[in-house]
This record gives structure tokens, C-alpha cells and sequence, in this order.
């Protein structure tokens, strides 16, 4: 297959392309989240992105908050945003930090005015942004301006059979063309990581890897009562086939494909090093490893599946694979591609690639996901430790 | 080329995994190792569900199981080839 060369993105003020154009309502802080909601509701063509956290945290965890926050604002699939905390500083330096990229952005704390009447000033923005968005067309985009994160989930013994090779298969064609890759699930590599360590294309990024697993090993260990055996594997990839986190790892590890990661971010970091493969540092829950890959700029997540996870974000489109046949068959709304029959041997891994390119384009033109379409905005921030 | 019932990712691997909906027991199963394109034939021991493992020979307690041709875990239980060998007969290293 001949790869087209671009798709219809939304070209933005900072020179990186988006796949969607948001408007977003952003909460510093879970008591703001009815606040943005009212908003969210009073102006169509916004969404409001509501969370737990943003009090009294600290330290790195605190920096990882501000860094999710920022960085989702930054996604070029927002056009704009409309920040609330309940009190002005914290939601000054988000708003600061989304500003440099060009976007438009405004602040409103809630403290000495009220969730009503904050409502209210912010709803008047909100509406300007939306109308001012709305007016925003699709452009022609070279395939470089496609950031692409990639993570698997409800995961089986078809995931390493199959989709996730035909993620790596996808990895493989496109790198030429110059685009950003993600992967992550620091946990989801144990059984595999010193394979995966031998990937990495510099000394450094071999050595930054195995300083980042060994850090979230120990601090499994530490924390855990028993042998994780209720955790990793889960339910479902055990009724799915998977014994071991070995052999889940080696599965995993097959969406990279053959390439080599040229550099190690922090969670929700965006990548510096211009374009190729990157690893992040993740947690392997779904949602919270696919927000903290659209905080670090990512565009648009390639997500297979075995036993058929249904997770969406509400910026970052999610397209998801499976190359179970039930799961094709069972969970037909929620797969966006189906490679099932790799199995059957009715189609090669390299057909499976191109069909996944070409529904991922699709998707990055415009198309809504399964996920999009039945409302999946799965937005969930990771927390380090405990709050003060 | 025709349809398998069971895939082996790497020759060095001693368990191939069910792609069909179920296998019955006793059934002769055509096993395509994705490696080397060879086929080799195993049979079912039991009722094994799609996506789950079939031994491919005997394996003693403290065997080492290998899948895409890497270590994935030590057999706890005695398996002899054509069983299913899964969480009760396989435990990991790590962890």
C-alpha cells in the first residue's frame, strides 16, 4: 500500500497540527468541577474535563499535576480553554503556561466571587471561544504533524499474536515519515524490560529505562501484600489466556515493534528530541496512562485489545484494534478495527498495518472513534502519593 | 495456507496457543509456528478455550515455560504435552 502523505488536520498558532478541535473547560481543582460542568452545559461546542485532585498535593506529585494540566490545555486537538480553580495563583500558572503556545486562554477563580457568578463570566468566554473555534477549518498536514501514543488494554494471548504486532507494524512503516511515537506501561514490561532496555538507540536512553522500571519495581514490591497475582494479570487477561506479567510483558512489548526508543519522559512529559520513538513512564491503567500521553502533546492513541477495554479521552482520540474474533463479534461498537483474522491466516500482519494506518487516518481526518461516539471521555490524572 | 488451530510464536516456545473457538478433546491440532512458517500437529488433551495455552511436551515442576522463544514463567505442576497449562500449573518468576 502507497501511505498518503498527509491528512486534514487543524493547524495551530504554535506550528503543531490537531486531529480535533476542543474547546475545553479545565478544573485546577476537584471542587471546581461543578463550576466547568455548568459551563460545559451553558456553551454547546465545549466539554468540561472534571477530576479528583489539585489540593494540597506536593512536591513531584504536585509538579505532575501541574504538568498533566498544562500539557492537556497545550494539545494542539484544543483550540482553546477556559481554566477555573477555586483560588487565582495555581490557575494563573496553568493559564500562563497554556498562553505561550498562542491559544487562546482565559482564567476565573472562584474565591470572592462564587460558583454562580464565576459561571457566568466564564460562560461569556466560553461562548466566544466555541463560536471563534467553530469557524476553524480542516487543513492539509504533512504526516509528521501526527504525534502518536499507543497503549493495550483488557489484554490477551491474541493481543501478542496479533494487534499489538500490528501496531509495531504500523510503528515500523510510518517512522520513516518522520512522526512522534509513545509508548509506556513502565509495570506491563516486567518480565521483559531487559529486552526492552537492549532497545533503547542510545546508552542513556538504555540506562534512563532501567532506572525508571527499577523504580516503579521497588516501589511495587514495597507496596504490595501479596504477589500482585489479583493485579497483574487481571481477571480478564487471565480468562483471556495470559498466565504470567511475563508473558503479558513480551505481548506488550510487541506494539514497538523493531524500533528503538531514542529517549525516556516523565509522565505526562512532552518529548524534546524531535521525531521517533519515545517511552514514558506510566502507570498501565488505561485511563490514566492514555491522559498523561495527551498531556505530553500527543494527537491521536492506537489502543488494541483482547478482551475488548471500552476506554475513550476526551481529547485524544483513541482508536482501538482487536484481533479477538469474540471480542470483534461480541463487542462490535467499541472496535474500530478488527484484525481477527490474522488468526485464521485470511490476512498477514502487513495487511493488518495498512488497514490499522488507514482507519487511523480516517480518524485524524475527522472520523469519530467508537470510543468519540458513545462518549467515552475517560480523563484521569495520576497521583503519586498521599496529599498534605 | 490453511486455517490453524493453535499459533507457536518461536521454535525455542513449548506452548502454542488455541486460535479456535474452543478445542475438543482429543482433538488433533495443526499448530503454524509464526517464526519459521513450519507446521507440527499437537494433540488436545482437554476442552481448551481460544487464546489459551497447549502444552507442546511433557514438562517436569521447576520447568522454565518459553513463549515468543522468552522465559514467561515456572511450571509448578507437572504438565504433560496437550494439556492446558495456564494460572494452575504455571506461576511467574517475578514478583
Amino acid at each position: 500500500m502507497e501511505i498518503p502523505k498527509s491528512f486534514l488536520g487543524y493547524k495551530r498558532e504554535n506550528g503543531r497540527a490537531g486531529t480535533r478541535n476542543h474547546v475545553i473547560i479545565l478544573p485546577v481543582d476537584d471542587i471546581s468541577n461543578a463550576c466547568a460542568e455548568a459551563v460545559a452545559n451553558n456553551i454547546k461546542g465545549t466539554i468540561a474535563l472534571p477530576h479528583s485532585y489539585g489540593r494540597l498535593q506536593f512536591g513531584a506529585d504536585l509538579e505532575l499535576h501541574f504538568r498533566t494540566m498544562i500539557g492537556t490545555g497545550k494539545n494542539p486537538n484544543v483550540a482553546a480553554v477556559i481554566v477555573i480553580g477555586i483560588e487565582p495563583k495555581w490557575t494563573k500558572r496553568i493559564v500562563d503556561e497554556i498562553a505561550k503556545t498562542g491559544k487562546p486562554v482565559e482564567g476565573f477563580h472562584i474565591e470572592r466571587t462564587g460558583d454562580i457568578g464565576t459561571i457566568m463570566k466564564a460562560s461569556k468566554k466560553a461562548q466566544e471561544f466555541s463560536q471563534w473555534a467553530s469557524e476553524k477549518q480542516r487543513e492539509e498536514c504533512p504526516l509528521s504533524d501526527l504525534w502518536i501514543s499507543v497503549k493495550c488494554g483488557e489484554s490477551d494471548t491474541t493481543s501478542g499474536l496479533a494487534s499489538n504486532p500490528t501496531v509495531g507494524n504500523l510503528m515500523e512503516k510510518l517512522e520513516p515519515f518522520g512522526v512522534h511515537l509513545c509508548f509506556g506501561e513502565t509495570s506491563e514490561l516486567t518480565g521483559a524490560e531487559k529486552i526492552c532496555a537492549t532497545r533503547g538507540a542510545t546508552k542513556e536512553a538504555s540506562e534512563k529505562f532501567m532506572k525508571t522500571w527499577n523504580a516503579y519495581n521497588d516501589f511495587i514490591l514495597k507496596e504490595a501484600t501479596d504477589d500482585l497475582s489479583e493485579s497483574q494479570p487481571t481477571a480478564g487477561n487471565i480468562a483471556g489466556g495470559l498466565t504470567t506479567i511475563e508473558e503479558k510483558a513480551f505481548g506488550n512489548f510487541q506494539k514497538i515493534g523493531n524500533l528503538k526508543f531514542i529517549d525516556v519522559l516523565e509522565p505526562a512529559e512532552e518529548p524534546k528530541k524531535g521525531k521517533g520513538l519515545y517511552f514514558m513512564d506510566t502507570s498501565s491503567a488505561a485511563a490514566e496512562c492514555v491522559t498523561l500521553q495527551a498531556a505530553g502533546g500527543f494527537n491521536i492513541h492506537l489502543f488494541p485489545t483482547g478482551q475488548g477495554n471500552i476506554i475513550g479521552n476526551p481529547i485524544e482520540p483513541v482508536v482501538k484494534l482487536t484481533a479477538n474474533p469474540l471480542t470483534a463479534k461480541l463487542m462490535k461498537e467499541h472496535v474500530d478495527c478488527d484484525v481477527s483474522k490474522i488468526l485464521s491466516r485470511e490476512m498477514n500482519l502487513s495487511q493488518a498495518g495498512d488497514e490499522l494506518i488507514k482507519t487511523m487516518l480516517r480518524v485524524a481526518n475527522g472520523r469519530l472513534t467508537c470510543a468519540e461516539a458513545l462518549g467515552h471521555r475517560e480523563f484521569v490524572m495520576t497521583k503519586l502519593y498521599r496529599s498534605a | 495456507m490453511s486455517q490453524p488451530d493453535l499459533i507457536i510464536h518461536d521454535e525455542k516456545d513449548n506452548v502454542g496457543v488455541v486460535v479456535i473457538e474452543t478445542t475438543k478433546k482429543g482433538q488433533n491440532c495443526n499448530a503454524w509456528i509464526m517464526e519459521n512458517d513450519k507446521t507440527v500437529d499437537v494433540s488436545s488433551t482437554n476442552e481448551v478455550p481460544l487464546g489459551h495455552k497447549i502444552a507442546l511436551k511433557d514438562l517436569k515442576v521447576g520447568d522454565t515455560i518459553f513463549k515468543y522463544g522468552h522465559d514467561i514463567g515456572k511450571v509448578v505442576k507437572e504438565i504433560k504435552k496437550g494439556e492446558h497449562v495456564h494460572v494452575h500449573n504455571v506461576k511467574t518468576k517475578k514478583w
